[in-house]
């Protein structure tokens, strides 16, 4: 399946969002980065191969609706705790990139009662440097072009035509867009309690990096994954901050031997 | 018609050695803060002459940058409550939206208000794009937080009998009972600056003065859509002219060529406002989801017109455009008390005019023989003016 089929739309909590499912099996959450997820997106079929892949737009993202008192990424995270709940998701892969990263980690301090494995890919969400160091580049400060220089290993590829596009995808982008700054325009893409409550994510966790990001650098994957017991680094060449679209079948292909099991490698 | 002097208190100093931004970002070491002393004592003489001639007096605040030295309102105010005798005191604006303490911006206007003997106008704005990043306060809840602040600082004002609590989404006291308490009652009157039709019907229904800037010939929209919020309110009269507020350019001389020459100066204003650098001019959230989904598709929407209808930039514009965009009043005393009559009766009525009577280049002597031809040719003229019957614009 590929295009936009196996778009539902779900209430959850109250909530109604846009979520893409697909396949059979083990239960795995796909919680996509701030420039949100394209149902077209390769990876999405690589990884529902052999799972039962869940993909929701987040509140406020791509077409979900936003509840006016969710403000925080601690808001997202109850929220997916509603939803795991919601559609009973048990021993599931929790699989985040970049702000959905943050936000799989936010939920796994909570309770790891429903997740099974652990995949944080480019995650935002913790400091580690100093008070003068910024850890993650200041993507609101940046012009587009700019933030495609950071956030990819083939910046040209990542250009996008807003011209050709539909109205309602034009909403998404603003949307999301919107959406980064309202969770998380200060403290600046990250909670600094968070660096200290990793140590209870209990579960299996592979903390997978772009190996030429320059949004959050591998330095600070490397610091992400020694904050959480006996996580695993591990970093994909020829990408940037979106490992999952840059390199689909190398991130799947990761994804999938550590969550899914080793018969579960293509 | 009440005529405010107004100037940024700019530093044009370092208008020619910028790479891009003179916001934001222009390191503070091209600042000599020997020469920025000597430009805020100039500008500070120019308004106690401005007391002395009868205008009244505006002032404003920004951050980070060359265009504006101000960057609190409250020294510039204080300055101007010890050291003038009867102008209004109008701050346009404070930005409230971006301010961390409330309960300070109450307890320095009170203050500001008393030592003034009850000559504060209290104007709240919103505050501009690129001075986000700068105060670091999150741009998609700014309106929440604008509002929270203002219904914080007028209830502060307006309680007199013991601390009251405050636990809202943004601000929290536990203890707020301001000493001293404002000069005027209940409270200084309230402006704001808007250049959309739907907080212009907001003003209205509360009732606060409007004030548009650049807006040119298309204030007459947004004058009435504050027409429209005034009457939705159950008012059985029409808003007066004093409810409305306009900031024009004025570059004033004996001749039309040294107008003309002062014009140019002036004009600097506009033209260095909007060097900014692209990654700051719109940050997230300050624009609605609908204008941002538009500009990606290359579609900004125009904002200044002239009287034919023709779209003018203001950063670009001639003196000769701004002129015809009635964004510049520009010309001998005759010429700009016609200009300024005719954009009253476009505006369907205007009480208050927002004279930038200073700035970029224009020298102390220019602005002090603007200011005084002004005050003795034109002044007197605008006071008599008749304005339109509000009746007559009333919101159909």
């Amino acid at each position: 399946m590929s295009g936009t089929d196996g778009v539902v739309t779900k209430d959850i909590a109250g909530v109604k969002i846009e979520m893409i499912e697909r396949g059979t099996g083990r239960p795995l959450l796909f919680l996509h980065p701030g420039i949100g997820i394209d149902p077209a997106a390769p990876v999405l079929d690589r990884l529902g191969a052999g799972a039962r892949l869940i993909a929701p737009s987040h509140p406020g993202f791509g077409r979900s609706e936003l509840p006016r008192a969710m403000t925080t990424v601690d808001d997202l995270a109850y929220f997916y705790l509603d939803l795991m709940e919601a559609l009973d998701l048990r021993d599931a892969a929790v699989v985040g990139v970049s702000f959905g990263a943050w936000i799989a980690a936010e939920i796994a301090v909570k309770t790891t009662e429903r997740i099974g494995r652990l995949v944080l890919a480019d995650a935002l969400g913790i400091k580690v440097g100093d008070r003068e160091t910024r850890d993650i580049a200041d993507i609101f400060a940046m012009t587009e072009a700019q933030f495609n220089e950071h956030a990819y290993a083939d910046p040209a590829a990542a250009k996008r035509d807003y011209a050709a596009m539909a109205e309602a995808d034009l909403v998404a982008i603003a949307r999301n867009r919107e959406s980064v700054a309202r969770f998380g325009w200060s403290p600046y893409l990250h909670d600094p309690k968070l660096k200290g409550r990793l140590r209870r994510i209990r579960v299996p966790t592979l903390v997978l990096w772009g190996a030429s990001d320059g949004i959050v650098t591998p330095a600070y994957g490397e610091a992400y994954a020694a904050a959480i017991p006996g996580a695993r680094f591990e970093r994909i060449e020829r990408a940037g901050h979106f490992p999952h679209l840059e390199q689909p079948e190398e991130f799947a292909r990761r994804v999938r031997a550590f969550a899914l099991g080793p018969g579960a490698a293509p | 018609m009440k005529v405010f002097h107004f100037t940024e208190q700019p530093y044009p100093d370092a208008w020619d050695k910028h790479e891009g931004s003179l916001r934001v970002v222009l390191p503070n070491r091209i600042l000599d803060p020997k020469i920025a002393a000597e430009r805020f004592h100039r500008y500070y003489d120019e308004w106690r002459l401005a007391d002395e001639l009868g205008y009244d007096i505006m002032v404003n605040e920004h951050h980070s940058t060359a265009t504006c030295m101000s960057s609190t309102v409250v020294v510039t105010l204080s300055v101007l409550a010890r050291e003038t005798k009867r102008a209004r005191l109008l701050v346009l604006g404070y930005p409230i939206g971006h301010r961390p303490d409330p309960l300070r911006v109450a307890e320095e206007l009170a203050t500001i208000d008393v030592v003034s003997r009850g000559r504060l106008e209290m104007g709240f704005v919103k505050g501009v794009p690129y001075e986000i990043p700068v105060a670091n306060t999150n741009p998609v809840f700014l309106m929440e937080r604008f509002w929270e602040a203002h219904d914080f600082i007028i209830k502060a004002m307006t309680s007199h009998d013991g601390p009251f609590n405050w636990e809202g989404e943004f601000f929290n006291y536990r203890h707020v009972n301001i000493w001293p308490r404002p000069y005027q009652q209940p409270h200084p009157p309230v402006w704001s600056t808007t250049s959309s039709r739907a907080n212009a019907r907001v003003l209205g229904e509360k009732g606060y003065v409007i004030a548009t800037l650049g807006s040119g010939y298309n204030t007459r929209a947004l004058f009435d859509a504050y027409r429209e919020g005034w009457a939705s309110k159950g008012r059985t009269t029409p808003p007066g002219p004093d409810r409305f507020a306009y900031l024009g350019l004025v570059a004033v001389a004996a001749s039309e060529d040294e107008a003309r020459r002062r014009g140019e100066l002036i004009a600097g204003y506009p033209r260095t406002s909007a060097i900014v650098a692209p990654a700051f001019r719109n940050p997230p959230g300050f624009l609605s989801v609908t204008d941002n989904a538009r500009l990606l598709q290359g579609k900004t929407p125009p904002r200044s017109y002239t009287k034919d209808g023709r779209v003018v930039s203001m950063a670009t514009a001639s003196v000769q455009e701004l002129t015809d965009a009635a964004i510049m009043f520009c010309g001998t005393p005759d010429q700009v008390y016609a200009q300024i009559a005719d954009f009253t009766a476009h505006c369907g009525g205007l009480g208050n005019l927002l004279m930038m009577g200073q700035a970029g280049h224009l020298s102390h002597d220019d602005t002090v023989d603007s200011l005084t031809l002004f005050a003795k040719e034109v002044m007197p003229r605008l006071q008599a003016m008749k304005q339109p019957a509000p009746e007559a614009t009333a919101a159909a």
